[in-house]
């Protein structure tokens, strides 16, 4: 029996910008249940590399697929049935009630000429309540704070019901109850048989989440591997720049700044 | 909650429809020779009548159509400018397609050369600018909104300089019907049937993208993560704008605010849900401009007014009253 593809495949992969590589010969594989965290520094190319997974830019060279086909063989709208990508927040420039925004999510299963219905409502719903929104529901997004914003924009990705959460820093304003709530969501979810690949800032929640871990070093190097092998002290105070002890803490380590 | 404002929504679609005939009724009714209901009703249904029934079906009908249309063509251009463009401040005329139809029209009335002669200068200038703009912004195959909206204000505000050389230069007796078009003028639109064809059709066309055209107001990264094609939708909101534009102007001359206002009035009362709001803002630009337009005829008759200052006495304080009411 031929196993199911993984969620994500990657074989020779290499991103580039304009000026330089964001990596090479990047070849990996995400299978359910599994959390990938993207580490780096600022400008390492974290959010570019996350694009490109995402399908929205080309890679330079390699192969990507997304349950195991490109992206440009998977007829148009089904990929966006299978893949979610919570961009950084932008600014919104007009206005829309909470509910509105996370119904977008809805938008790959609906027909041309379908209206959102009162079943794509009661999902949306559970979303928003899902994030500590629900009672924000009639509000408009222009109003709200930007850690509210935020989950509002999670909300819509978990309305999207996809198979690879695709997380640019997921818990950028959010309060510390929060960060550790929307983590420990998509943990569940991965468990549930979704993947999910997260840009992080915070070493200690990629500690505590991942099971595999992508290091950029910002000039084309990379170090993947599963989290005990890549989260060590003296390769994370190279990438960083600046010596970092790791502490023991019951089963987990903690990286604490010199 | 979603299917209440969905209900409020087509309400007041069914409302502005009720309007857009009351206008035109209006419109075809008020004058410096008032025309009865019976009358009305012959001239309309092709009956032969007196005087009345001649101004209603060759003066007064042709003059409202006209209005109607190219309402409902700047509010839906305007609309979908914003959309495009991403900002709620732009209008149709942002991209220059009004000062390439001006240079076209008032350059075509400076050689001489009037009605339809300027038309098609006018048709002509707003393609040009159109092809000119999307060159320039769009050169490196990217879509930058930034880009484009500033190619557009430099290649508008050249168009303006170039308007104000020839208005320099024009003749006495050429500077009224110059001023006159420039302001925006309903009444030499002789034949209008086409703009309200060309409106009926623009609307077909992006209204199956409707719901594609909310995520994308919602910016690139969002709409593309959903499986929206946004480079063909782009190059399709802007080619039909700009269409829809250049046969707006081309028809009444480059009457301003009602593609900037209406879409916002609408937004105010149903929201940013575009497929309530395309075809809210067509017939309320319609309702909007036909009204402006015979007002202008009719408040100082016999001295006919720039149906576009009125647009704009009328705009001005109603979007003003509505955004101070409107909650934070």
């Amino acid at each position: 029996m031929k196993a199911a593809p993984s969620i994500l495949t990657t074989r020779q992969l290499a991103v580039e910008l304009p000026r330089r590589a964001v990596c090479r010969g990047l070849d990996l594989e995400l299978q359910p249940g599994e959390t990938l965290v993207i580490l780096g520094r600022n400008g390492a190319g974290k959010s570019t590399l996350l694009h490109t997974l995402a399908g929205l830019r080309p890679q330079a060279r390699g192969e990507l697929l997304l349950s195991g086909k490109a992206y440009r063989d998977w007829p148009r709208g089904n990929e966006a049935c299978l893949r979610g990508l919570l961009a950084q927040s932008q600014p919104d420039f007009f206005s829309a009630s909470v509910l509105e925004t996370a119904l977008v999510g809805r938008h790959p299963y609906l027909k041309r000429w379908a209206w959102e219905g009162e079943d794509d409502e009661a999902i949306a719903r559970a979303a928003l309540a899902q994030v500590g929104m629900a009672e924000f529901a009639e509000r408009q997004i222009q109003n709200l704070s930007g850690g509210e914003r935020q989950r509002v924009a999670i909300a819509a990705l978990l309305v999207q019901q996809p198979r690879l959460y695709l997380l640019d820093e997921p818990i950028a304003h959010l309060d510390l109850h929060h960060q550790v709530a929307v983590l420990d969501h998509f943990q569940t979810l991965a468990q549930q048989g979704a993947g999910v690949v997260m840009v992080l800032h915070d070493l200690n929640l990629a500690a505590r989440y991942a099971s595999h871990v992508l290091l950029l070093d910002g000039e084309g190097g990379h170090a993947f591997g599963p989290a005990c092998q890549i989260l060590e002290a003296e390769r994370l105070s190279r990438a960083f720049g600046h010596p970092l002890r790791a502490v023991p803490d019951g089963e987990h380590l903690l990286f604490v700044p010199v | 909650m979603v299917l209440q404002a969905r209900r409020r929504a087509f309400l007041l679609l069914i409302g502005l429809l009720v309007a857009v005939l009351g206008v035109l009724g209006w419109s075809l009714s008020a004058g410096s020779m008032p025309v009865s209901g019976a009358d009305l009703l012959t001239a309309l249904q092709g009956g032969e009548g007196g005087m009345e029934v001649d101004i209603v079906r060759n003066l007064r009908l042709p003059r409202a159509i006209a209005a109607l249309a190219c309402g409902g063509l700047l509010a839906l251009a305007g609309a979908l400018m914003q959309v495009l463009l991403r900002n709620p401040l732009a209008d149709p005329y942002v991209l220059g397609i009004s000062g390439g139809a001006a240079v076209g029209a008032l350059g075509a009335m400076l050689l001489g050369l009037g009605g339809f002669g300027a038309d098609v200068a006018a048709f002509g200038g707003a393609l040009g600018v159109t092809l000119l703009v999307f060159g320039l912004a769009h050169g490196d195959g990217s879509w930058s909104q930034t880009r484009l909206l500033l190619t557009g204000v430099i290649v508008a505000s050249g168009c303006g300089a170039a308007v104000a050389l020839m208005l320099s230069l024009a003749p006495e007796g050429k500077i009224k019907g110059m001023l006159f078009w420039l302001m925006g003028d309903a009444s030499s639109a002789t034949y209008p049937w086409p703009a309200l064809v060309i409106l009926v059709l623009g609307l077909a066309a992006i209204y199956p993208f409707a719901r594609e055209l909310n995520l994308l107001a919602r910016g690139e990264t969002t709409a593309r993560a959903l499986g929206v094609r946004t480079g063909r939708l782009r190059a399709l909101v802007y080619g039909l704008g700009a269409l829809l534009t250049a046969v707006a102007v081309t028809t009444v001359g480059s009457v301003g605010f009602v593609g900037l206002i209406v879409p916002h009035l609408v937004r105010l009362a149903i929201g940013n849900d575009q497929r309530l709001l395309l075809p809210a803002s067509s017939l309320a630009g319609a309702v909007l401009l036909c009204g402006a337009d015979t007002a202008a005829r009719t408040v100082v008759a016999p001295i006919q007014l720039p149906v576009g200052v009125l647009t704009a006495l009328i705009g001005v304080p109603v979007f003003l009253f509505l955004l101070s009411r409107h909650p934070k």
